[in-house]
């Protein structure tokens, strides 16, 4: 039973003489290679150039200061929870009298771990955030030596100040900017 | 006595020649290495290696620095000497058959002439048939003494397959010389620049010639001795190191050698088309310079379709190569010859 209009039969007749010293069939096929000599090339000159991600690419995780420059997170634990890697790992700890200008709320992550060699970037721990506190960038994790390089702790996840380091971080918020 | 009586200059002169064209023969193939990963690339659609230098110039040298570092490892099931014969004889062949190439007019000079040739002896280019049916030893040494069955195979594939390629190479080749009346270089050069070139007249021929030099070199379409996916890189397999280097070495000397050769037999050598270089009046030496630029330029064009088949065409079966060489190269080439030489007792 014929299925589509696509199909075509094979040539199986044996080849001719000058079929066989597969001459002519070369000359086609290096017109081919030839012509992509002069085709724009698909290579992306990596460390120079970059490839521009969408919008909603999901990358490395940031954790997220507000306006003062305050840390969002409470340890709340949702984000480890909502994990389907299990990536997260996460201490709480209780915020001091003088802390108020650090933390936001009176609870905050001491420690805060994500690996990234479990990690799926899949937003999950993004969307189970009720404080807005982490979110994933438009950078992805570079190479390293080792396994433990990749273990990112708060140092490395944190959103640089608002206030004191404006330029690094409007460059880390990207085209995010408007969704705070 | 008289073997004394030889003149210094001359061999102080042949031991500069000799020396250059060496040295030309390691940079071209250095810079052809280049040349086909650059070309692989732009063939599909990428840039190739081009972080080691400018354009990835110093590419070679990094290849070839990597190579002498490596750690160098002899199998002890080998034959010790035969192993290192292996790739010596390789590299030894495939330099030699460049000594008959006319590389360049010859420079003539108040003292006397200077061909740019190292010996332009009268059997000049069975010379080189000779010495490339010797460079077969080369892989044949190497893939048995690795003793590995892959290297064995490949090294029967490639003895089998340059016996059977130089029959209708050599028959292509009559019907040049049925044209020249000489097999000596530099009058095979000479006859093209007064009558045309030979490829104008042996288009079949040429196209024989070609296709046997590709399977004599062990280029793609006919690399079964070194098929990668089926033989794990055939008779050099189990070489390492620098020993590797000169085998892949000597295969792209052998590409340039036979570029050289073919554009020598059927593209006039040296010979610059179109115009009539005595008549500009130049200084003997620059002309011989434009002649050997001219030449390397053919060389060029030949190394570039060489790489371009190569990131074309895939490999032959065992069994196509055969039937390929023998039931249709070989008749085509016997009945160019017969033509050639009808057509010419008719024009007499």
């Amino acid at each position: 039973m014929q299925l589509t209009n696509r199909a075509k039969p094979v040539d199986r007749s044996p080849m001719t003489f000058l079929e066989s010293l597969y001459l002519w069939n070369i000359i086609k096929g290096m017109g081919i290679t030839i012509s992509h000599l002069f085709k724009r090339k698909a290579t992306i000159q990596y460390p120079e150039e970059k490839r521009t991600f969408s919008k909603v690419f999901r990358g490395l995780h940031v954790l997220n200061r507000d306006s003062d420059g305050r840390e969002n997170c409470t340890a709340c634990g949702l984000c480890a929870v909502a994990c389907p890697a299990e990536a997260i790992t996460m201490e709480a700890a209780e915020r001091q009298p003088g802390e108020e200008h650090l933390y936001r709320e009176e609870k905050y992550a001491a420690r805060y771990e994500i690996n990234m060699l479990r990690c799926i970037f899949c937003g999950l721990c993004e969307e189970a955030c009720p404080k807005d506190a982490i979110y994933l960038s438009q950078t992805f994790a570079p190479a390293n030596y080792g396994r433990k390089g990749f273990i990112y702790k708060k140092e490395d996840l944190l959103i640089p100040h608002p206030l004191k380091e404006m330029e690094a971080y409007k460059k880390a918020v990207g085209d995010r900017a408007g969704n705070q | 006595m008289h073997l004394l009586a030889i003149d210094l200059w001359f061999i102080l002169e042949k031991a500069i020649l000799v020396f250059c064209i060496i040295g030309l023969s390691f940079f071209i193939a250095m810079y052809t290495t280049l040349a086909e990963r650059k070309v692989a690339g732009w063939l599909q659609d990428r840039h190739g290696p081009n972080r080691a230098g400018p354009f990835g110039i110093f590419q070679p040298l990094a290849d070839g620095g990597k190579l002498f570092f490596k750690e160098e490892i002899i199998p002890l099931a080998s034959n010790r000497i035969l192993f290192l014969l292996g790739p010596a004889l390789a590299m030894i062949t495939a330099l030699v058959t460049s000594s008959v190439i006319p590389w360049g007019a010859p420079v003539v000079t108040a003292s006397g002439t200077i061909p740019l040739q190292v010996a332009d002896v009268d059997m000049g280019i069975l010379l080189v048939f000779g010495v490339v049916s010797v460079g077969v030893y080369g892989i044949m040494i190497g893939g048995w003494a690795s003793n590995n069955k892959f290297s064995l195979i490949a090294a029967i594939r490639g003895a089998s397959q340059m016996v059977s390629y130089e029959l209708p190479m050599g028959l292509a080749l009559i019907a040049v010389l049925f044209m020249t009346g000489s097999l000596k270089m530099s009058e095979i050069v000479a006859s093209q620049a007064a009558n045309g070139w030979h490829v104008i007249y042996q288009p079949l021929g040429f196209i024989i010639f070609f296709i046997c030099a590709l399977a004599e070199c062990n280029r793609t379409p006919f690399d079964l001795p070194e098929a990668e996916n089926e033989l794990n890189f055939g008779y050099h397999q189990e070489y390492s190191s620098m020993k590797l280097g000169f085998y892949l070495f000597a295969e792209y000397i052998n590409m340039f050698i036979s570029s050289a050769i073919m554009a020598t037999l059927y593209f006039g050598g040296y010979d610059i088309p179109f115009v009539n270089e005595a008549s500009w009046g130049l200084q003997p030496w620059l002309l011989s310079l434009i002649s050997f630029g001219v030449l390397m330029a053919k060389i060029a064009v030949f190394l570039f379709v060489f790489i371009w088949i190569r990131w074309t065409i895939p490999r032959f079966r065992y069994d196509q190569l055969m039937s390929l060489g023998w039931k249709k190269l070989i008749p085509l080439a016997l009945l160019n010859m017969i033509i050639s030489a009808a057509v010419m007792l008719w024009l007499k």
